[in-house]
């Protein structure tokens, strides 16, 4: 169990902690006021402080080893509110950090503001609406009370539809509207999950929860409704219908944030509420169920994304997939002879997963983004011979699939072999099965957009947009990153396991 | 069973017959009417249970202005007839009673509290006294846990772009259509000549007041945006353009005080959204004022909807 | 049972029915209204929570009292969302649902990305 002792180590990290929330806010709120393309340009100064901040913290919890905490106004919880980084925290923190400042730079082509307007739509609802992700994002990570973290949800819910809808197209506006009554409704689920929560312990502070709480069915029925809201804003299967239409409708920087970033938001809860909160609760069923379900999702998400047409569809579907693959942790996590969750390796794996997820479908969807805005069109089967003409594009598109399937030395692989690993060890074979099935489907995908980009075409292919070098390097810098995370395992991948609670 | 009891299971049952209603009319006006009376019924039902604050802001936002959007919506989308199919009949028996599966759920849940109950009243009292606030869920509002009210006047701020966003590029920074549903009529020219003087007064007095007694600023602010929307629906007024600077500064006023006075709490105090001894209060109302306007602002202009005509048009 | 039990019990009921709404109704503003029940029963079970809380001289527990005003706030800031992108979808297409009849995923689309 977290002990509340993580509340005295109060140090000037911990101010750091509230930065990282307060400067995207102070941002999103300045951008407003001046207007214009001072949106953009607060939000490119912003991006390299926030870097530095989630960095700070990065080193600074993994050099001290322990946990970050400040009590936010100087009361302490039931009655306050706690922030925590803990190493599970601050590697989510530098993840969404890095993805953050690649799609910055990537969609300074995409969103900026003409000169001969004050302000641009598009452009100025962009550059803050991407502040907003980061900052809901950093409160999902660092937020120590249920109640601060539903306030967080929502905020990211109101971050990411607009994006959906960016560009006013019809069909966007139908996704958005899906995805924001799916994302209500889940917000919903949680936050009476939260009320059964309080009513039954007089607190939503997750230490002190994870103190007091047992196994009634008061505490039964939250922990269900609030995995439930949750799955249904993760997209895990059947509770995935909205993501697709949605994340391949966006725009391209719009994509990629959406998927590598906003459904993570929702899955670390889940992390925190299962591993954190409540980890004796779900049970043996629980956690098979849970599993279960993301097996769906692999399989179902990877035939889907082979038969789609359109190569957004197609890298929107692959999502769906590989969140599949976070679920796997949750049975792989469990320890039949304590019958509770435990912070091993498959946690690590598990986050892993997300991370090397979210380098590589960032760099994916902004290389199909650029495919599409250099063709005019996304569809597969007329991006032959745009291997030459792209070649940094294309080539990230190719790392980034390279760590989705699972091939040495990608973050991918990484998280997948520690994943095997659990698997065989516990002796639950079916989920090795599944992710093996998994990875020969990815790559039967990969295969087939791959194999038509770098076929030579036979007429000279027109370009409809000259494409900015930055950009496809953006695309390629995140793609490489997906890729050489797998080497964190010659260093000590501990940073996950700082603050964790040792085994009961 | 004493009358009082008796009037309770009453208006626990009147509230879930409305509620059912609104689900099964055939009429989307109609269930959004019903909806409104179920808003006001809610709010008696917040007195009844001893949460006037709560009470006010159900009555205001929650019913009020929720109404509001959605009759408007109603209006509007009424010559759409619906052609979606209707779920089959097992489809609806299966969802039923899950359903029903999760309200037991809930009900049991609800009904079988701890034997202790835990309660956090007695520590908001006892440290309710220095920062001076009468109104305790003001202080757990704005001092205890301030970073919550800080992070959902973003969330209203955000609603409010993204609202905004779907405007047309060429509409952009231009006057929402503010769906005029009536027509301008010597009524509603009278009530909206007759009523926003009182009801400034009342939305003043409320923020001004919950410092100590039930109000505060999201009450306040709630009753002063619907007098301005009154005033602007009756067009006497007009709708402001979206990139007018008063209206972005006004928008803003509220979280930038409140974010502020947290920072400098870094200083004065000992923690970020901290108060410094015996400043409390008068900074608390000094934020409290400022979220009054904003919430103002922005709820008028969520009530306004996107902007529709460019304003050199 | 007092009645804050009933009222309990009552909330529990509405978030049945909102999300049986919720699912089954087709029309999205009739979705967007049973998640308005489903949020108003959620409330009332805290409200329920608070009363049950009540010591010190107050007649309830004040923080899921605050909670539920921060909640409202929030809900309302969804609906208004909703309502407007309905709205948009209505002025957009002629037709409010969300059937996936209006996509066209079949057709390459120009390029807007």
């Amino acid at each position: 169990m977290l002990n509340a002792a993580g509340l005295a180590d109060v140090t000037t990290g911990g101010a750091a902690l509230v930065l990282s929330i307060v400067l995207p806010v102070a941002g999103i709120v300045l951008s407003l006021v001046l207007g214009g393309r001072r949106a953009e340009r607060i939000a490119l100064v912003l991006l390299p402080i926030g870097f530095a901040i989630a960095s700070a913290i990065f080193v600074q919890v993994a050099r001290g080893g322990h946990s970050l905490a400040y009590i936010v106004g100087g009361w302490a919880p039931p009655l306050g509110i706690v922030l925590r980084a803990d190493g599970l925290s601050a590697t989510m923190m530098m993840m969404t950090a890095v993805v953050i400042c690649a799609i910055g730079v990537f969609a300074v082509a995409d969103f900026r503001t003409s000169k001969d307007v004050f302000e641009a739509r598009a452009p100025f609802a962009f550059w803050i609406l991407l502040l907003a992700i980061w900052s809901a994002m950093n409160i999902i990570f660092v937020g120590g009370d249920l109640f601060t973290l539903y306030v967080a949800l929502e905020l990211l819910t109101f971050a990411a539809v607009p994006l959906v809808s960016l560009d006013g197209r019809a069909e966007t506006l139908q996704a958005a509207l899906r995805y924001l009554l799916f994302a209500i409704l889940g917000a919903v689920f949680y936050l009476v999950g939260a009320v059964l929560l309080y009513g039954s312990y007089g607190t939503l502070d997750i230490a002190m929860l994870s103190e007091r709480v047992r196994a009634d069915p008061a505490t039964i029925a939250a922990a269900a409704l609030m995995t439930a809201g949750l799955l249904a804003k993760t997209a895990l299967f059947p509770l995935h219908l909205w993501l697709p239409p949605a994340h391949a409708g966006a725009p391209a920087a719009a994509s990629a944030m959406l998927s590598a970033l906003v459904v993570k938001g929702s899955f670390f809860l889940l992390v925190r509420l299962w591993f954190d909160v409540m980890p004796g609760i779900p049970g043996a069923a629980g956690t098979q169920v849970l599993g279960a379900f993301g097996a769906a999702a692999i399989l179902f998400g990877n035939v889907l994304a082979l038969r789609q047409q359109r190569l957004k569809l197609l890298v929107a579907y692959s999502t769906v997939a590989q969140i599949g693959y976070l679920f796997l942790m949750f049975p792989l996590a469990f320890n039949t002879a304590s019958s509770a969750l435990e912070s091993g390796n498959a946690l690590t794996a598990g986050i892993l997963q997300a991370v090397s997820h979210a380098t590589a479908k960032g760099a994916m969807f902004m290389s199909a983004g650029l495919m599409y805005a250099a063709l005019g069109h996304d569809r597969i089967a007329g991006i032959t011979g745009v291997g030459r003409r792209l070649p940094m594009t294309v080539f990230a598109f190719a790392l980034g699939g390279v760590s989705l399937i699972g091939l040495p030395p990608s973050g991918g692989f990484l998280a997948k072999w520690l994943l095997l690993d659990a698997a065989v060890g516990s002796g639950q074979w079916w989920w090795a099965a599944t992710m093996l099935a998994g990875g020969l489907l990815t790559s039967g995908y990969m295969f087939l957009v791959l194999s038509r980009a770098m076929t030579p075409a036979l007429d000279p292919v027109k370009l409809h947009a000259t494409i900015p070098q930055y950009q496809q390097a953006a695309a390629l810098a995140l793609a490489l990153c997906s890729l050489l995370l797998g080497l964190v395992a010659f260093s000590s991948f501990d940073v996950v396991q700082i603050g964790r609670p040792t085994a009961a | 069973m004493t009358t009082s009891l008796a009037l309770d299971i009453g208006l626990a049952g009147l509230i879930f017959a409305i509620g059912t209603w609104t689900v099964f009319a055939r009429d989307s006006l109609a269930a959004v009417i019903g909806f409104v009376g179920y808003g006001l019924l809610l709010a008696i039902i917040w007195v009844r249970l001893s949460a006037p604050d709560v009470a006010l802001t159900e009555a205001a936002i929650g019913s009020g202005m929720t109404g509001m959007l959605l009759l408007g919506a109603a209006a509007r989308l009424r010559p759409a007839g619906n052609q979606s199919t209707r779920t089959s009949l097992g489809g609806r028996f299966a969802i039923g009673v899950l359903c029903g599966m999760i309200s037991a759920g809930l009900a049991i849940a609800i009904l079988f509290p701890p034997e202790s109950i835990p309660s956090l009243a007695p520590t908001v009292m006892q440290n309710l006294a220095p920062s001076g606030l009468g109104n305790p869920v003001a202080g757990v509002l704005f001092v205890f846990r301030a970073l919550d009210t800080l992070l959902e006047k973003v969330v209203l701020i955000l609603a409010l772009l993204g609202v905004w966003s779907l405007a047309t590029d060429r509409a952009w920074g231009g006057v929402p259509g503010l769906r005029i549903y009536l027509e301008p009529s010597n009524t509603l020219t009278f009530l909206a000549q007759l009523l926003p003087p009182v009801g400034i007064v009342v939305g003043v007095y409320m923020c001004w007041v919950g410092a100590n007694v039930p109000g505060g600023a999201f009450q306040g602010g709630t009753v002063l945006a619907a007098m301005w929307l009154l005033v602007m629906i009756a067009g006497l007024r007009n709708v402001p353009p979206i990139d007018g600077f008063w209206l972005r500064f006004l928008l803003v006023i509220g979280p930038v005080i409140f974010l502020a006075i947290g920072l400098a709490g870094f200083v004065l105090a000992d923690a970020f959204l901290a108060y410094p001894a015996g400043y409390a209060k008068p900074l608390i109302v000094a934020v409290e004022v400022a979220l009054t306007l904003s919430i103002a602002v922005t709820l008028g202009m969520l009530g306004a909807g996107p902007p529709e005509r460019s304003r050199h048009s | 049972m007092n009645a804050a039990a009933w009222f309990g019990v009552c909330g529990a009921a509405l978030v049945g029915i909102g999300l049986y709404g919720l699912v089954i109704n087709p029309d999205p503003l009739r979705k967007i209204l049973a998640f308005n029940l489903v949020g108003s029963g959620v409330f009332l079970m805290f409200g329920v929570v608070a009363k049950r809380g009540a010591a010190a001289g107050l007649g309830g527990d004040p923080v899921p009292q605050a909670l539920v005003i921060t909640a409202i706030v929030v809900a309302f800031a969804a609906t208004a969302m909703a309502v407007a992108l309905l709205l948009r979808l209505f002025e957009a297409t002629g037709e409010a649902n969300l059937d996936s009849s209006v996509s066209g995923d079949a057709k390459g689309g120009d390029a807007r990305c």
